[in-house]
Order: structure tokens, then C-alpha cells, then sequence
């Protein structure tokens, strides 16, 4: 077949081009003509279809995402925000962290080790290419019924995947959720976060300045995996035959990656390059249209120099790959030699493909012939914007009628709770983080299972970064508002209990089809609760991700926003952990408990329940929390504090005591109900722990901060004793918790 | 006393081994795989990682690099190797240790804190502890499950080349639930769990790891009287990181990774051909920083420019 150029494109102005099986509507594709005052050449309708993606362009979302900027406190930590490949963040006058969530859903279905492990793989170059050494990744994850088929298939691939690639690059996961709910069954969600650190004055640009400089592409060979990941996998619904879709999965190689980071970092350090792009969804497309629109410059590009696997590959194919483990380097002609040298050094390919020129077009050549000539702006920038149409789910109404708080409450406590701390989102999730290594580069405080990561960033002055992972789907499904706002909250809290103190949010958007206006209010609502509610904490939301198009055929997944919060702790030797730590310490419960049971864990694994409103949130009371631990930790008051979230009370004191086997003894507040006190979800509550001789200092702080506490009980022994109620020795408890996965997913 | 630590493509501990060398009070030197001078250090650790990516088998590769040559030789002059986890993995397959790791039994990729036993401490690496010594050190790997024939079992045991089981769970189904070996004269130690990891109350299970570290320095001092087992000196941190010592100069390129006759790059061309003064071209491609690193670029943009005027 001759090749589709430029010049052919303008002599044959009616060839029939199929731009609905790349997924372009009509007027999108009217507009591409009118951009380009003839018809695409087939690499240009290849780039313009994965560019106007839903994934890449944000089409659907834009204007619901501006809430995040006009909303945000004003911060002058924030070195780089929305738009960038990640938020960056001062630290202090030296220091800065880059952090961000992003999804890989639909590869990790279709394909779930290769789909997960290169969800990995693309969030840490996004942290690369802002300059920054990554340094942890976190793994928020969503799986069907634990007891279904094919979660069995589904689960331990994209485990292996994470592990697999994270493990062999040398970063620790610190950690993430693992939940399971029947809506995920045939869209489980991956979302993978990574952070990183830099000196201020080491942030990187990806703009494409100073036309004469060279374009490097360096890293691994292009082949034809992934083509049309993010228009045909990302951007749409799944049904029958998505396992025809595999060969669009990405294949991942996380050596290269690991030699791709070092050579990246040495390559800044010597200040060798003058602008820096990662290669993710939309390929090289993405990285040469994104380079030249941010810097108002052009480019000419000899696709023919791209190293590619497979030699057969024609130009749209090259354009459009998703090939991982590369990254687009803009290097002044002088430094080109030292940047290959550095290239050689490590072992990884590195390749001038182009120059920058001033033209204000990207111009790309194929065998000699001019196949794109295009305005970058038009691709990166100029997407179409949709505001689509909302409308309140139809059976919401009578779902939040149908209240957890009316159901049957059991008269056998002590099953109960044995219950619950072994199903399946309760249970200990070892069998999942001990594939994962935790102790890479020796920075790594606290991991999983504890309320946050922390990593110490500092080893001089022992300064560190707390980050956690958090959102509850039933209860945005109950109210998608309050239910972002409680994702928010959870997150917030578990970074504050550590006695770090938050300061930037960074959010994963997963949702079902845009297309469907319940879905699309569900997720406008949500993005209104998580901007209203970093306003109302004075945290900024520094970038994140949107994914839709999670679900199969007409039914969504629940709406799933991820929130993830970073802190700050000056000192990472006053970080607080979750468990009890000595006998006699003095066990108190921060906050206040009202009967909220609705969305609750227990409602759902004792009655399969899910109705009624979620808990009520109060930022107010957050804020005192947050504020009052991380005095306590300046002060040492404490010896472990634990959030209380899903499973209330019950499962608070259950992980305390299992942490280090230390056992503890309660009674329940009088007059309450004891079933309420230990299962019911009240967001703002923190279970602590206090040597005997900082009990009155704690509780005057309390009072100082304004945060209600009530003493609940005393550590020690080798069993969990609610007095009145039941007692549970931890070796039954430990059983009852542990032997969960385990059980269904072999040892 | 100087604890070189060697960085090959893909190792990931490296940085890691080297702080546990300096807390225990050692200067760290960082070693680079392709160059095979060993700048005079007084031990050697090859630390954990997947080095090139753990093709063909995890180890396998590591073992060709010119570094190795030199370790192997020095090793037989009685140099001091510990290798952990993949540096275990490249001890044995480069013969300097018996036997090889292969895949967990499991199958899975297992980080734990693990319990180890000392079953012989007489190594250069292991002085300060004692006979029956246990401690707690984190393990993870993919390929960690030691494995070698009947006889060689039987002689590494008669020989009391079996430095540490594990106790309390076999996490990898090691055989006869090896941990760490040491060879006959004892200066050369595998492990599987990680030391370095645990050197810090912050970030380890325990200080248990120091030990390796401060047996070594008390073997350089007195090779011959391993000193009796006592309490590693710990030193504060000092965390000024050591630099890679490479050769300035690019090793040989690999032709294989070379790119393929760069710089054809195209000189400034404007996307209108019209525009194409053939003379201006001439300047301008005289005044292109891109074209005064090679002349091949500037012809190659002319040729696309004479095609384009077609």
C-alpha cells in the first residue's frame, strides 16, 4: 500500500476515512478538516483519534475539573499543578515531592499482570518526568467478589504485575487498598500512585524550546503493542470480545525502566537536556504534540529514525504505539554527544529523531515523505469540550430511603465482630503486600497495614512525607457529594494520625460512562464534594486522573473517586504508628459516635445491604484531629493512634491489638448501644494509645484542640476484651483475620 | 577499612548496603560493574536487585562483568565477598559459592520479616555473632529457594559451610531451610535475607543486620582471631552518599545498543517548500548548531528538500 501523504491527502479529498472505528464522532472529525483545511493523512486521523480520547483530552471532564483550580486555597508550596504530568510541591526551601494517582482499569482486566504492571511503569516516568527521583509507589485496588471466579483469575495477575514491575525497579510500595464489591466484576480498577523527590531548582519543563535543539528519544524499541490503548481500551465500554482487544495491552519491561530512571536522573543532575516528556497513552503523538504546544514552537521529525521491534510498522502505527519505557528528551545540539554518552553508559538506546523549529507546526516525514503537518496546539490543547448532560440517578431516591439503621442488629456480639474482621475488605491483606517490597532504597518508616506510608526524604535531618489512599464507592453511590468528601476526610485523616500534617491532595476519577447522564451527574457531584472539601481543609488538589468508561455493557461500577493526601512530618522518628505498643497504656477514642450504618461494611457483609445516606462529615472536626496529632507527635504524647473507618470501632481495635500482639480491654461507653459503639462508621474518630503519665497532657490537649475524647480502656494481655460484652483471645482473632485470602487464593 | 559495593544494571540494594557499611563504621566505596579495578577496598558486597532484569536466570549475566573477573581472583586471595539475595544468586552462578536459587515455591514474590538461626560463625562475615544466634532480618524474593544435590547438602553441613537457616517458616522452601552459606575458607557468605535492611530502628525490624557489617571490620583487623561476639558499634548516621566511581570516560559502546548512524537530522527546514531558497539554505544550514556536529545532517535536510520541491 502506497503511504498516505500529505500531498495525497490534499489530491484526494473524498477518500472515505474511518474515523468512527477510531472512535471520532462526525463534528470531530469535521473539525480536523477544518484545522487542517483538507482531510488527515491516515498518521494524522491515527493522532488526532487518540489525542481527542476521552483518556487524553479530559474531553468530558474539563469542565467539571476547573472546580479544582478556582476553588483551591492559594499555596505557595505549589511549585506545579493541574496540567503538568504531576503536582510538585515545596517542602521546604531545598526540597520538593511530586505526587500522583492515575488508573489502568481496562488493560488490567483484559490482560491483568502485563495491564497492572505497566500502570506502574507509567506513573513512575510521570514522577521522572518532572525532575524527580521516584521514591514509593502505592496501589489502590478494586476487584469483584472475592469468591468469584474470576477474581481468582483477575487478582493475583494484577498483584504479580505490581509487584513484578515495582519490586524490580527498587521502589517500595507503601500502600493502597484492596477492596472487593460485586460492581467490579468485569471492570476491576488499578490505579497506581507513585511520589517522588527533587531539589527545587532540579524541576524539569516539557516544553520544546529553542528551535536548532534536538529531539532525543530514548529507551526502549517501538513495537506494536498498545496501539489505541487510550481511545479503544480506555474510552470505551466493554462487551463481548474484549479479549480480542489484548494485543492493545502494553507489554512492560521494568529493567529498562530502572535504566531509564538512572540515566534520566544523571542526565539532570548534569543539566544536560532542555526539556523532558514521558511516553504514555497516545505515545510518541502525545509526547512530540504536548513538547511543541507548550512551548508555542514546531518540530521536524524522521519518524524513519525511531528504533522500532518491528520493521513492517507504518507511520501511524509508530505515532500511535504506547511502547513502554520511553521518554522524549529536548537537548541543546552541544550537549547531544553527552547526552548519548550518558545514554551508552547505562545500556539504553537513545536516538535523535528531529529538530525544534520555529514553524508552529509538528512536520513529520516517512520514507522520505511528508505523512503529518499539523498544528501542535490543535492535538494537545484544542480538544473538543463536551458538557454533557446530568441527571440524578432515577433509583437514588429510593435507595437512600432504604436505611442500614433500620435493619436487624444481632444479639451475638463477639460473632459478629468474627465475622466481619474475616470478610474479604476487612481481612488481613498480607497475601497481597508481601509480594510487595517494602524496604527498597531504606527510606521506608511505616507501609501497609499502617495508616499511611511514610518515607523519610531527608536523611540528615530525618525529614519525611506521609501519603495515603482512600475512598469508600458504596457510600458515593449512596451520595456521590458526601461520599468524595469522605474519601477526602479518610485520606486526610490517615496521613494526620501519623502526626503528619497534610498539605496536597491528588485524585483518581473512576467512573462509568460519560455518555450516560446518571453517571456523568454522579460524577459531577463528586468532583463539587472533593473541590468543596480541599477548600474547606485548605489542601490543593495538585493533579490526578480521570477514568470513565468503567463498566460492562449498560450497568457502572460504583462511582469510585480515589483520594490520595500528602503530609509533611519534620521528624520522621515522632511518626506515630497504628499499634498497641505496651501493656497499660491508657486507650482512648477521639471524636463522636452517632448510629451511622448506612454504606457500612457490617450492613453489607451481615445483610448484603447497601442504602441510606453515608456518615456525615465535618471538616471542622478533621482539621482539630489533625492538629491535635501532630502536637501529640511533636510532643510524644502518644504510642499508636489508628483511624477509624470501615468496620468502626471493632476492626480499630482489632488491627491495633494484632499489629504487635499487645491485647486490650474496653467498656463501652454506658447508655450507648454496644453494637452501634463497635460497628458504626462516624467519620472524625481516631483510636489512640497513652502511657498512664501522658494521660492528663493528652486529654488537656484534647480540650485545647476542642476535640471530644472519651477513655475507653487500658493495653495489655493476650486478648481483645469488650467488658460486658465478649472477649476474643488474639490467637482466635489473628485465625479469623489471616486465614481469609489465603483460603480462597492458595498460600 | 573500605566495604566496596558494586552497582550492576538493575541492582536496587545497592545504596542500601552501602549506608549499612557506613553506620557500622566503614567508608563505603561504590563500585561500577564494567570497570574491574576494585580501587583498593578492603571487602566487597554484591547487594540484592535483578540485575539485567534477571534474564536467562538472575545472576547469570552479573557474573560476566568485568568486575567479577577481578572479585573471583581476589576472592581466592581471600578478599571478603557477601553477597545478598541476587548477589547470592551471582556468587553461585559464578562458582564461588555451591548450588543455586531458584524460583520460590510458592511461586510468589515474598517480603517478610524473617527469623534466621546461625548454625557456624565461622565466617569473615558473621564474627560477631554467635553459634545458635538468632535474628530477625527482612527476606523478599521472587527466587530465593536454595537448592543443590544430596552430596553437596551433605558436605556443606559436614564442612559447617551452612551459616543460617531459617526458623519460624521456610519462606521460599529452601532445602534443609537454608538462609546463608559461606565457602570452605570462609571469606565468601551468601544470603538471601537482607542485612542491610536492618540497620536502623526507623526503617528495620532490627539492628540485627549491623553485624554482618561490624564482623567484617573486626576480621580485617585480625583475620586470624575472629573477635568474641559482642554488641556492633553503632555509628551516627552520616548520610553524605558516595559517588559512583566509573570510568569518565564512556565504556566501549555496545554495537548493539549504539544508535545506528545518528545524525541525519534535518537542518531548520521550513514546512512551506516554497520557502527554500536553495542559497539561504546554505547559510542557514552554516548557522545550525544541529548541522556543525555533522555534515551528514545538513545533506540529508537538502535531500529532503530537493524531493519536496518536486
Amino acid at each position: 500500500m502506497s503511504i498516505d501523504t500529505v500531498e495525497r491527502a490534499e489530491s484526494t479529498p473524498d477518500e472515505l476515512q474511518p474515523y468512527a472505528e477510531l472512535g471520532l464522532k462526525e463534528d470531530e472529525y469535521l473539525r480536523i478538516r477544518q484545522i487542517l483545511g483538507r482531510r488527515p493523512t491516515q498518521s494524522e486521523l491515527a493522532m488526532y483519534s487518540i489525542m481527542w480520547s476521552e483518556h487524553c483530552s479530559y474531553k468530558s471532564s474539563k469542565i467539571h475539573l476547573k472546580q479544582f483550580g478556582e476553588k483551591a486555597p492559594h499555596s505557595d508550596r505549589m511549585l506545579a499543578g493541574i496540567g503538568e504530568n504531576a503536582g510538585v510541591i515545596a517542602i521546604n526551601e531545598r526540597l520538593a515531592v511530586t505526587f500522583k494517582v492515575e488508573s489502568h482499569n481496562h488493560p488490567s482486566f483484559v490482560e491483568p499482570h502485563q495491564g497492572a504492571a505497566t500502570g506502574v511503569g507509567g506513573i513512575v516516568r510521570d514522577i521522572l518526568a518532572m525532575g524527580a527521583r521516584p521514591v514509593a509507589v502505592m496501589d489502590p485496588l478494586r476487584f469483584g467478589a472475592a469468591d468469584h471466579p474470576d477474581t481468582k483469575r483477575v487478582l493475583p495477575g494484577v498483584v504479580g504485575g505490581i509487584g513484578g514491575y515495582g519490586n524490580c525497579l527498587g521502589l517500595p510500595n507503601i500502600g493502597g487498598e484492596v477492596v472487593f464489591d460485586p460492581s467490579y466484576q468485569g471492570n476491576p480498577l488499578v490505579n497506581a500512585l507513585c511520589v517522588g523527590v527533587l531539589p527545587t531548582d532540579r524541576l524539569q519543563n516539557k516544553a520544546a524550546t529553542g528551535p536548532g535543539n534536538i529531539v532525543v528519544l530514548m529507551g526502549a524499541k517501538t513495537g506494536r503493542d498498545g496501539i489505541g490503548g487510550v481511545s479503544v481500551l480506555a474510552s470505551a465500554t466493554f462487551d463481548e470480545g474484549s479479549e480480542r482487544r489484548r494485543p492493545s495491552v502494553q507489554v512492560g519491561d521494568p529493567f529498562t525502566e530502572k535504566l531509564l530512571i538512572e540515566s534520566c536522573l544523571e542526565l539532570y543532575e548534569a543539566g544536560l537536556i532542555v526539556g523532558v516528556q514521558d511516553l504514555g497513552g497516545a505515545g510518541l503523538t502525545c509526547a512530540l504534540t504536548e513538547t511543541a504546544a507548550a512551548a508555542g514552537t514546531g518540530m521536524d521529525i524522521q519518524l524513519d529514525k525511531v528504533p522500532l521491534r518491528e520493521p513492517s510498522m507504518e507511520s501511524h502505527e509508530v505515532l500511535a504505539s504506547e511502547s513502554q519505557e520511553r521518554m522524549l528528551f529536548i537537548v541543546e545540539p552541544s550537549n547531544l554527544d553527552a547526552v548519548l554518552g550518558v545514554a551508552t553508559l547505562w545500556g539504553v538506546i537513545a536516538t535523535p529523531i528531529g529538530v525544534v523549529t520555529d514553524t508552529g507546526r509538528v512536520h513529520i516525514t516517512w520514507r522520505g515523505e511528508t505523512v503529518v503537518d499539523v498544528p501542535p496546539g490543535s492535538l494537545a490543547d484544542d480538544g473538543p469540550v463536551y458538557a454533557r448532560p446530568l441527571r440524578e440517578p432515577a433509583d437514588l431516591i429510593l435507595l437512600q430511603a432504604d436505611r442500614a439503621e433500620t435493619l436487624p442488629r444481632p444479639t451475638d456480639l463477639r460473632e459478629t465482630l468474627l465475622r466481619m474482621v474475616a470478610s474479604p475488605n476487612l481481612c488481613d491483606k498480607a497475601w497481597v503486600t508481601e509480594q510487595y517490597d517494602r524496604y527498597v532504597l531504606g527510606n521506608t518508616i511505616l507501609a501497609q497495614p499502617e495508616d499511611s506510608g511514610i518515607i523519610r526524604i531527608d536523611e540528615e535531618t530525618g525529614l519525611g512525607i506521609a501519603l495515603s489512599v482512600d475512598g469508600n464507592s458504596r457510600y458515593t453511590r449512596l451520595d456521590p457529594y458526601e461520599g468524595a468528601k469522605l474519601a477526602l476526610a479518610e485520606a486526610y485523616r490517615n496521613v494526620a494520625v501519623t502526626g503528619a500534617t497534610p498539605v496536597a491532595v491528588t485524585d483518581c476519577l473512576n467512573f462509568g460512562s460519560p455518555e450516560d447522564p446518571a453517571v456523568m451527574w454522579q460524577f459531577a457531584e463528586a468532583v463539587r464534594g472533593l473541590a468543596d472539601g480541599c477548600q474547606e481543609l485548605g489542601i490543593p488538589v495538585t493533579g490526578g486522573n480521570v477514568s470513565f468508561y468503567n463498566q460492562t455493557g449498560a450497568v457502572a461500577i460504583h462511582p469510585t473517586p480515589i483520594v490520595g493526601v500528602l503530609g509533611v512530618l519534620d521528624d520522621v522518628a515522632q511518626r506515630i504508628p497504628m499499634g498497641f505498643a505496651h501493656d497499660n497504656d491508657v486507650v482512648f477514642m477521639l471524636g463522636d459516635t452517632t448510629a451511622e450504618l448506612s454504606g457500612s461494611e457490617w450492613a453489607w457483609v451481615v445483610h448484603g445491604h447497601l442504602g441510606g445516606r453515608p456518615p456525615h462529615v465535618d471538616f471542622a472536626r478533621e482539621q482539630a484531629i489533625a492538629g491535635l496529632m501532630a502536637r501529640a507527635a511533636e510532643l510524644q504524647l502518644v504510642h499508636s493512634a489508628h483511624d477509624l473507618s470501615d468496620g468502626g470501632l471493632a476492626q480499630a481495635l482489632v488491627e491495633s491489638a494484632l499489629r504487635k500482639d499487645v491485647g486490650v480491654t474496653v467498656a463501652l461507653p454506658e447508655g450507648a448501644d454496644p453494637f452501634v459503639s463497635l460497628f458504626s462508621e462516624s467519620a472524625g474518630r481516631v483510636l489512640v494509645s497513652v502511657s498512664r503519665g501522658h494521660r492528663q497532657a493528652f486529654e488537656a490537649l484534647a480540650a485545647e484542640f476542642e476535640v471530644p475524647i472519651t477513655a475507653l480502656g487500658i493495653t495489655g494481655g493476650d486478648r481483645l476484651a469488650v467488658k460486658d460484652q465478649f472477649e476474643v483471645p488474639l490467637d482466635e482473632l489473628r485465625e479469623a483475620w489471616s486465614g481469609t485470602l489465603p483460603k480462597i487464593f492458595g498460600t | 577499612m573500605k566495604i566496596g559495593v558494586v552497582t550492576f544494571p538493575g541492582s536496587l540494594d545497592d545504596g542500601d548496603a552501602a549506608r549499612a557499611a557506613r553506620i557500622a563504621g566503614a567508608q563505603a566505596v561504590r563500585l561500577w560493574h564494567a570497570d574491574p579495578d576494585l580501587h583498593g577496598v578492603d571487602a566487597v558486597v554484591l547487594p540484592g536487585g535483578f540485575s539485567y532484569g534477571d534474564a536467562l536466570r538472575c545472576g547469570a549475566i552479573a557474573r560476566f562483568a568485568p568486575i567479577m573477573e577481578t572479585i573471583k581472583k581476589a576472592a581466592a586471595d581471600g578478599l571478603p565477598v557477601l553477597g545478598i539475595c541476587n548477589g547470592f544468586q551471582i556468587l553461585c552462578e559464578a562458582h564461588l559459592l555451591p548450588g543455586a536459587l531458584t524460583r520460590n515455591q510458592h511461586l510468589h514474590f515474598r517480603n517478610r520479616d524473617q527469623w534466621l538461626r546461625f548454625d557456624n560463625v565461622a565466617s569473615a562475615w558473621t564474627g560477631s555473632f554467635v553459634e545458635g544466634q538468632e535474628i530477625l532480618i527482612p527476606v523478599k524474593n521472587g527466587e530465593g529457594c536454595f537448592v543443590a544435590d544430596a552430596d553437596t547438602l551433605d558436605q556443606l553441613e559436614a564442612n559447617g559451610q551452612i551459616v543460617a537457616r531459617y526458623i519460624n517458616g521456610n519462606p521460599n522452601g529452601s532445602m534443609r531451610d537454608i538462609a546463608a552459606i559461606r565457602n570452605e575458607a570462609g571469606n565468601v557468605v551468601g544470603i538471601m535475607p537482607h542485612p542491610e535492611h536492618a540497620v536502623e530502628a526507623l526503617t528495620g525490624p532490627s539492628l540485627d543486620g549491623l553485624g554482618f557489617f561490624a564482623s567484617v571490620l573486626q576480621y580485617l583487623v585480625a583475620p586470624a582471631s575472629p573477635a568474641p561476639a559482642q554488641e556492633a558499634q553503632v555509628r551516627e548516621t552520616v548520610t553524605i552518599p558516595e559517588p559512583l566511581i566509573r570510568p569518565t570516560i564512556p565504556v566501549e559502546p555496545d554495537p548493539a545498543l549504539a544508535p545506528p548512524a545518528w545524525p541525519e537530522i534535518p537542518a531548520r527546514v521550513p514546512a512551506q517548500a516554497d520557502d527554500a531558497e536553495p542559497v539561504e539554505a546554505d547559510d542557514e544550514a552554516d548557522s545550525d548548531p544541529a548541522a556543525e556536529i555533522d555534515e551528514p545532517a545538513v545533506a540529508a535536510a537538502e535531500q529532503r528538500r530537493d524531493s519536496s520541491e518536486h
